[in-house]
């Protein structure tokens, strides 16, 4: 078994990254316009990093499949970034943002990252303001904050409901401004497509011009993953259309290993999925918790007359009922945490009260918060929330309870990294929802942008410039190189097969088959029996998709099936490594639950004696078991503990 | 490029030249109708106003400026619009737009009253000027050239008071869009202000529109 | 519940090249709750099985937040309702038996790609020129609460900050103008005292390479207003040239 090097610096917590920052070697100026960085994906974390190190004087090369590096999916967070400024006075503090987030994560993160993440946190948002990130203030001119998430204070900074639109453009423009320099070339509508490794080191990638269809080599010193998570391997998720795995999943086929892939977040306010047509599932705030009440009947028969249309929520009386949160929950009830709500809403659903026609949705009732605060004051608060929900579904949550159920939101795994945010292949970094360094089982509301502009901003120019100061002897690197031709030769004889293969059946068709499976076997419960057909169901899909998939167009143009091909046939390998890593975890923890291991009363159970540690596995060859490696976790600053909501 | 040499051959620069000529265009307009009243009061007044106007050496100094201020809007449109036309080469199969039809036509009902100009200087300036005119007296029993017994010959003719009442009724939806939009042009807008600008541009739209076509109407049906 | 019949008329154009023409699809069957996209998706699904190609179009988030949709829909950006993209545009906004006319955004500035997908790259190269603070990251900027705005202006900024850069504005307009856009831009920086030491350059080099990348002239008409799915407002363009003016008259070059 591998040793695992996670290059944490020694010394106590709160000094690691002061001294690290103090240790860490540096590459002239003069010499950093010879060396070349590429970075993938343009969220907060890839377009931070790219901007900083371009301003550092690198020589960057950055890629994005969008046609602009601003519709990277970090846009789409709502809610807002969390930061121990403690501007509230009411008692925050690095660590206890640190604390907060470990627990959150359910005892499965690293401390010296997650103390690191927290201790940026402050220096994020000085800089989102002096970019001119118009965050939300208070009359007196000051930040305001909100709380969010159950924590205790707070510490939440946001711009209205569109806080990571804020952000990213904030990057996005600090980026620019590097591109206008020339530190920073910009790739847009360009798909990584592999990683080229050099005597075992990242040293470029190959890439797909997405609108002539040409093969392009590029090559650099180190090359940052910053592509983001993997939730559409269910196929409906809140992520974009577009946001796949295929960069991340290119490094673990090129050594880096893989860690935690069974954590995914799913998040209990989302709008119901109304018929097979559904693409993609929307996210309302998870702020809606806090005055809606959340119930279905207590009787099947109502449940299936609503179904029907035969009866409509305001025909079910008081008594008939049943606030599932709130008998379960009572201490916390509509506000428990977003693993527990979600499921509690399955448990329901499945047991056939589901209020829709799928019969997968209850009911957020906000009748008490207008009987009790007014409409407006409800309008006031959740307008905006209410009218997208109208937009969408076309009825009026004014007057009837809204209908929701839990989606796919985020995933916690991702690429294994060092406290560099190095893969385990040198020269190769990985950033943001991409690496799995952060949130352990379960990410608090808040922390994703937050650790995205962490690693991009404040992380990664330290730990990569400390990488490349041995390599300012180097010289470029040649794309002539026969690593580039190899790996060329793959990615086209791959895009060939495709088009070349006479299937009968679309790339989508695979995707919905694929998630379908990932979301009944490796969703919101997992149990051993389904796991192990989950892995059998997906290998069937895979032999049919390389034999039935049917990729229409031409190779040299632009061709989004063609796109979506090489997308779905990674998903398809990652949601089989998902299974196996969620089979192998036997345990309950965080966005992981195993029905085998749940409390009398149906809560998460986890097995610290056994499972404190991080599950990243290497890949061995294509039709070979992948090698589960284990980072033993060690909690020195804080005390493992259940949690409990009740 | 210079930014201050290169300011009017900016987009921007551009549109600050159409909003101040376009305004000192509307000057001219309040004073043309304000002489042309005493058409209505005594023709010998109007003679004398007419033969003021023509001869006054500080009006014919304004008269230059105004020559240069018409070219300056009207060269300055023509640019505009060669240049927005080639900024959408392409035009939709199937267009809704939600503005007025008059904002969207500037170029066209600037081009009809331009037409109008020509034809309205051709009667009156050139004719007064180089043309035949009748001799009649002043208030002081000297011979000055007849306008208004002109002005009472040409909107006798219903093809020509026509012409008159459409090109103005065109001119109004021009002034319409023409005054508010000069004022957003320059920057000049507010909250509290423009509601009330957007009212003083269509008032005075109105007036214009109502003052110049009330000659060839009364004077049209008058003389039937 | 019987599902729609729908007859699209889609602009097709293989690539920049290509001259492109109408092609009309008979749907039926189409649900009310569908998304549009959703429908073009079904459309695609068909054209696939049937061995064609499908229909090429720029979407991604599908949520109304990213910018990347891009359709005109019988005649208006983002389709007949108002303060929503494309991909949040549902089929109950249409009635059973409607034709609907999808063309992608007509702009010299914009070509196209293929079939509805346009190149918006020059959006990003007026940007490049100055949408944004010049300030390099570091960890001791000065604290996020040591320079107070007020709150009005703070509220301004963000609006005008809530451009996604989707392109409706200047696919609407007449002139194929960028002036919302830009001036969203400038107004977002300029209103923010961080922003403010640059404003008037920006304002100068913005709306230059805005002119140069062949966008058209404002006439005020006003629709780009009218169809921006964030209700981006004008005072941002009166802004822009208020700055821009002030800029110019100042500038010594």
């Amino acid at each position: 078994m591998t040793k695992f090097v996670d290059n944490i610096p020694e010394g106590p917590l709160a000094d690691k990254w002061t001294k690290y920052k103090a240790d860490a070697k540096l590459v002239n100026p003069a010499n950093r316009r010879n060396i070349d960085v590429i970075v993938i994906g343009t969220g907060l974390a890839g377009g931070a990093a790219a901007a900083s190190l371009g301003e550092m004087g690198f020589n960057v090369k950055s890629f994005c499949f969008q046609d602009s590096p601003r519709r990277a999916h970090s846009i789409a967070a709502q809610g807002g970034i969390n930061a121990a400024k403690n501007y509230q006075n009411d008692g925050d503090s690095t660590y206890r943002l640190f604390y907060d987030t470990v627990k959150g994560g359910d005892y499965r993160s690293r401390e010296a990252n997650v103390y690191r993440l927290a201790e940026v946190s402050a220096n994020i948002i000085d800089q989102c303001v002096a970019q001119g990130v118009p965050f939300a203030r208070e009359y007196g001119g000051l930040l305001d904050n909100r709380s969010f998430g159950g924590v205790q204070v707070q510490r939440t900074f946001y711009a209205k409901g569109q806080t990571g639109q804020q952000l990213l453009i904030g990057a996005y423009q600090a980026l620019s401004r590097q591109i206008s320099k020339g530190t920073v070339t910009m790739y847009n509508r360009h798909e990584m497509m592999e990683i080229v490794k050099i005597d075992g080191k990242a040293r470029g990638i190959i890439a797909r011009n997405l609108i002539t269809g040409e093969v392009e080599r590029h090559s650099a010193h180190a090359v940052v993953v910053a592509s983001g998570g993997y939730s559409n391997v269910f196929f409906l998720s809140t992520n974009a259309m577009g946001s796949n795995c295929t960069a991340a999943w290119k490094s673990y086929k090129n050594g880096a290993h893989f860690a935690n892939s069974c954590y995914v977040q799913i998040h209990p306010t989302c709008i119901p999925v109304t018929g097979d047509h559904q693409s993609k599932l929307t996210l309302m705030s998870e702020s809606l918790r806090n005055d809606g009440r959340i119930w279905v009947p207590k009787k099947k028969e109502d449940s299936q007359a609503i179904a029907k249309g035969e009866k409509t929520a305001l025909d079910i009386a008081e008594d008939d009922r049943d606030y599932y949160l709130e008998r379960r929950y009572p201490a916390f009830g509509n506000l428990v945490p977003r693993d527990v709500a979600s499921r509690a809403a399955k448990e329901r659903c499945d047991a056939g009260f589901g209020v829709n026609k799928t019969g997968q949705a209850v009911f957020l009732d906000f009748s008490d918060a207008i009987n009790r605060l007014g409409k407006d004051a409800v309008e006031a608060r959740y307008g905006n929330l209410f009218q997208m929900y109208e937009k969408i579904t076309a009825e009026n949550p004014y007057e009837m309870p809204m209908k929701i159920y839990p989606a796919i939101h985020y995933t916690m795994g991702g690429v294994w990294v060092d406290y560099n945010l190095q893969t385990s292949v040198p020269g190769l970094f990985a950033a943001g929802e991409a690496n799995f360094s952060d949130h352990g089982a379960n990410r608090l509301g808040a922390s994703a942008l937050m650790q995205g502009l962490a690693d991009g901003y404040f992380v990664l120019p330290y730990t990569i410039s400390n990488y490349l100061a041995d390599d300012i002897r180097t010289g470029a690197i040649s794309t002539e190189h026969a690593e580039f031709e190899k790996a060329e030769k793959a990615v086209k004889d791959r895009l060939d097969f495709f088009m070349d293969n006479k299937g009968s059946k679309s790339v989508d068709y695979f995707h919905k088959k694929l998630g379908k499976v990932m979301w009944e076997k490796c969703g919101m419960a997992r149990n051993k029996k389904g796991l192990e057909e989950a892995i059998e169901e997906i290998k069937a899909i895979r032999e049919e998709f390389w034999k039935e998939v049917k990729v229409p167009g031409v190779q040299n143009s632009f061709n989004q099936e063609l796109e979506k091909a090489g997308r779905v046939a990674d998903f398809i390998e990652l949601g089989d490594l998902m299974c196996r890593d969620a089979l192998s975890r036997e345990e309950s923890c965080g966005g992981h639950f195993r029905e085998e291991h749940q409390t009398t009363e149906g809560e998460a159970l986890r097995n610290d004696e056994d499972y404190t540690y991080v599950a990243a596995w290497e890949y061995k060859g294509d039709n070979e078991t992948p090698e589960l490696h284990k980072e033993d976790l060690k909690f020195e600053n804080i005390e493992l503990k259940q949690r409990s909501y009740k | 490029m210079s930014n201050s040499a290169g300011l009017f051959s900016s987009s921007l620069g551009r549109k600050y030249l159409m909003a101040i000529t376009g305004l000192f265009l509307c000057s001219f307009l309040l004073i043309h109708l304000i002489g042309n009243v005493s058409l209505f009061t005594d023709p010998v007044q109007f003679n004398e106003y007419t033969r003021f106007m023509s001869s006054n050496p500080l009006i014919r100094i304004m008269e230059i400026v105004l020559v240069v201020g018409f070219l300056a809007h009207i060269i300055d449109a023509i640019m505009l619009t060669k240049a927005n036309k080639a900024a959408q080469p392409v035009k939709y199969a199937m267009d809704k737009k939600k503005s007025t039809w008059y904002s969207r036509n500037m170029g066209l009902t600037g081009t009809i009253i331009l037409a109008f100009l020509i034809l309205h200087l051709q009667s009156f300036w050139y004719g007064y000027k180089f043309g035949d005119v009748a001799m009649t007296l002043d208030s002081s029993g000297a011979a000055i050239k007849d306008m208004y017994t002109m002005v009472l010959a040409a909107f006798s003719q219903s093809w020509y008071s026509a012409i008159y009442v459409v090109a103005m009724v065109l001119l109004g939806t021009h002034l319409n869009h023409g005054f508010q939009s000069a004022f957003q042009s320059m920057g000049l807008r507010h909250k509290k202000y423009t509601p009330a600008i957007k009212k003083v541009g269509t008032a005075f739209a109105v007036i214009m529109t109502l003052g110049f076509i009330s000659f060839p109407i009364y004077f049209y049906i008058t003389q039937l | 519940m019987a599902g729609m019949n729908l007859t699209l008329k889609v602009w097709r154009q293989n690539g920049a090249e290509d001259k492109g023409r109408i092609v009309e699809y008979k749907m039926s069957d189409i649900s009310p709750d569908m998304s549009f996209l959703e429908m073009i998706d079904v459309l695609n699904e068909e054209l696939i099985q049937k061995g064609d190609d499908p229909i090429a179009f720029d979407h991604d988030c599908r949520e109304g937040i990213c910018g990347s949709c891009s359709m005109y829909i019988n005649g208006e950006p983002h389709g007949p309702e108002d303060l929503i993209t494309t991909c949040q545009l549902h089929m109950r906004s249409f009635k059973d038996g409607d034709t609907i006319y999808i063309e992608p955004w007509r702009a010299a500035a914009f070509p196209v790609i293929k079939d509805l997908v346009v190149d918006r790259t020059a959006f990003d190269a007026i940007i490049q020129v100055g949408g944004y603070v010049s300030v390099n990251t570091s960890g001791n900027t000065q604290d996020a609460n040591a320079l107070p705005i007020p709150k009005a202006d703070a509220d301004a900024a963000f609006d005008a900050a809530t451009c996604i850069g989707c392109g409706a504005c200047v696919a609407t307009c007449k002139n194929s103008s960028a002036m919302l856009f830009t001036s969203a831009k400038i107004s977002h920086l300029a209103l923010l005292p961080q922003g403010k030491v640059e404003a008037q350059e920006r304002a100068l080099n913005m709306v230059e390479k805005m002119d140069e990348l062949g966008f058209g002239n404002c006439t005020n008409t006003g629709d780009c207003e009218v169809q921006c799915p964030k209700g981006i407002s004008l005072d941002n363009i009166a802004l822009m040239n208020r700055e821009f003016l002030g800029a110019s008259l100042k500038s010594e070059k």
